[in-house]
């Protein structure tokens, strides 16, 4: 009887040992897998980049980052960037409210349209804008060769990532939240700035950075409308795509790792807003 | 405060939520708004607090008329079914929301929301998140939130209902006891009866949308005008073509006047009370509540057959 029972008690902890063995095995994999493939596709093609950057050697790092066209592209990039990030954080939201809030008709097929800039060929995109918005506008606005055009096609390769993040936070928003507001003497705005804002807003942060992010590297919808002009409307991307043209690889490298460090700079910053604006969800 | 409701309808699309409604609550009272779901009693409080426009009709409080004032204009605490919590922000602040909105002195507001959180018994916990709470104590904030502004009316929507059964009636006298101390004129919606009458100087009794009758809690017990109310604040047996209570019903050996013939199914006794489950000629289950001492004076058994009669009974006009 005793060891019957102990026997027993020994096949259900051979068992649970046996389960816990197997969760161990199954994270490492998994830990494993992700590893590997991160190492392929992201660790290693950067480490390449930098190892690049200093076939240059320091002093022609220096020299390729501190060209007067690099850097009048590094700040345009950063600039337009940043600005098309915030006028994506405030329309983007907007969208997003009209979206999950309103009724009305056509509101499926407006849903469908936010996500095609992502579906169109980034050069295909910059044909069109230009064919809108330049010389021969059929609706009377030029904005080709300017730093405008830079603006106008960063929106519109970027106009899905805030409302896509915004969008399933504000659903999920308990709308008693705002009736207690009201009933607490809260006006709208008051109860949009103290309420709603501060619960999107770790949405709205993940939307600016990936904007930030796709901002900071595009090419395709850039090269035609803004017809590269350097210290004008030339970005980054082409000015590297120019220095590569010419044979310049390090060149080119070096002004790509300053942009990458840059834009890693942006993206922990946002990371560290976002962590600190959702503490109270960690209980 | 007084608050009056008069003659309000109410349609979501197609379903009738509020059917020419009128009631009248006293200032200083704690009014039960009992039904079952569905019965339109949330939609009713909420159009007192304004969270709801009335397709027509009035609400007046205190004598004003309210109608068209938005809900920031009303002051009115309201406290929401699952709390409608301020997640984003510490107990104290969610609190102290209602002050700040208002402008009030910082010092003013300290010691307001220092004195309900006392209230409330959650002064140790003014710097945790509503995350961080349980339900029962996520609840006492939300009331000590509604306080805060000093409301003229409170209204609390089904405040208890996502809670367990302990923290459910230790909130209940809670309520009470809170009500007894701040009295401010207080409506409450529940689909319990229980917790109706345990609380409430005042019961209205809403069914499909229309007040079926208000009242204190003993005469709706008592006195019910409808099958519907009697049937819903207690348990009722139907006897040929009149309603009696389990307890209005004795059981004998010999058949008295107007006494109808049954058999005992299953006798189950709990503590003092005794309830003794029969069925009677035509198979109709009864109910009949006795002392323990009164089924060892019978010495009933399951099987016998016996007497029950009526010691007071009630017959409704057919609806």
């Amino acid at each position: 009887m005793g060891s019957l029972a102990n026997d027993a008690i020994a096949i259900a902890r051979r068992a649970r040992s046996l389960g816990a063995r197997r969760d161990r095995a199954g994270a490492a994999l998994s830990l494993g897998i992700v590893t590997t493939f991160l190492t392929l596709i992201v660790v290693l093609p950067l480490a390449a980049l930098v190892w690049e950057s200093k076939k240059a050697g320091s002093h022609g790092f220096w020299a390729a980052i501190s060209s007067p066209e690099a850097v009048a592209a590094l700040k345009l990039t950063l600039g337009a960037s940043l600005v098309v990030a915030l006028l994506n954080a405030v329309l983007g939201t907007i969208t997003a409210w009209v979206l999950v809030r309103d009724d009305f008709r056509g509101k499926a097929l407006v849903n469908a349209i936010i996500d095609l800039p992502f579906a169109l060929p980034t050069i295909v995109a910059g044909l069109t804008l230009l064919a809108l918005y330049g010389s021969r506008s059929p609706i009377g606005i030029n904005v080709a060769y300017t730093r405008g055009a830079v603006v106008l096609a960063l929106l519109f390769v970027t106009l899905p990532f805030v409302v896509r993040t915004v969008q399933p936070v504000l659903r999920e928003l308990d709308v008693e939240m705002e009736a207690a507001a009201a009933s607490l003497g809260a006006s709208d705005a008051v109860a949009f700035r103290r309420i709603v804002l501060p619960n999107i807003l770790p949405g709205i942060l993940s939307g600016v950075a990936l904007a930030l992010a796709k901002a900071v590297g595009e090419f395709g919808s850039l090269v035609i409308i803004t017809g590269n002009l350097p210290y004008k409307t030339e970005v980054s991307s082409v000015y590297i795509f120019g220095r590569i043209e010419s044979g310049d690889t390090p060149a080119a490298a070096a002004v790509a790792v300053v942009l990458l460090v840059i834009s890693f700079v942006l993206l922990l910053t946002i990371g560290v807003i976002r962590h600190v604006t959702t503490r109270h969800d960690r209980g | 405060m007084s608050i009056e409701v008069r003659n309000v309808s109410k349609r979501f699309g197609s379903f009738t939520a509020l059917d020419d409604v009128s009631l009248e609550v006293e200032g200083g009272s704690l009014t039960a708004l009992l039904g079952p779901s569905g019965s339109g009693k949330s939609t009713l409080l909420r159009i007192i607090a304004g969270l709801e426009e009335p397709d027509s009709g009035d609400v007046l409080i205190s004598g004003e008329l309210a109608t068209a004032l938005r809900p920031q204009k009303r002051n009115v605490g309201f406290v929401f079914q699952h709390y409608a919590a301020f997640k984003h922000m510490t107990v104290w602040d969610n609190v102290a929301f209602g002050l700040s909105v208002r402008k009030r002195p910082k010092a003013e507001i300290r010691d307001r929301v220092d004195r309900l959180l006392q209230l409330v018994q959650l002064e140790a916990f003014g710097h945790r998140y509503p995350a961080q709470l349980s339900g029962g104590q996520r609840q006492r904030m939300a009331l000590a939130r509604a306080l805060a502004p000093e409301p003229r009316v409170l209204l609390l929507d089904e405040p208890f209902g996502a809670l367990d059964a302990r923290v459910r009636a230790e909130l209940r006298e809670w309520l009470r006891h809170l009500h007894e101390e701040v009295h401010v004129t207080t409506i409450f919606v529940t689909h319990d009866q229980e917790e109706a009458m345990d609380v409430a100087d005042q019961i209205v009794v809403l069914n499909a949308g229309r007040v079926e009758q208000a009242g204190a809690p003993a005469s709706l017990y008592d006195e019910p005008r409808t099958e519907f109310v009697m049937r819903f604040v207690g348990e009722v047996n139907r006897i040929g073509g009149s309603f009696v209570r389990p307890h209005d019903l004795d059981i004998g050996h010999e058949p008295l006047d107007g006494a109808v013939e049954a058999m005992i199914d299953r006798i189950s006794r709990l503590g003092f009370e005794t309830r003794v489950e029969l069925s009677g000629a035509d198979g109709e289950p009864i109910i009949v509540q006795i002392t323990r001492d009164q089924l060892e004076e019978l010495e009933l058994e399951r099987g016998q057959i016996v007497w029950v009669t009526p010691a007071r009974e009630r017959v409704f006009a057919a609806s």
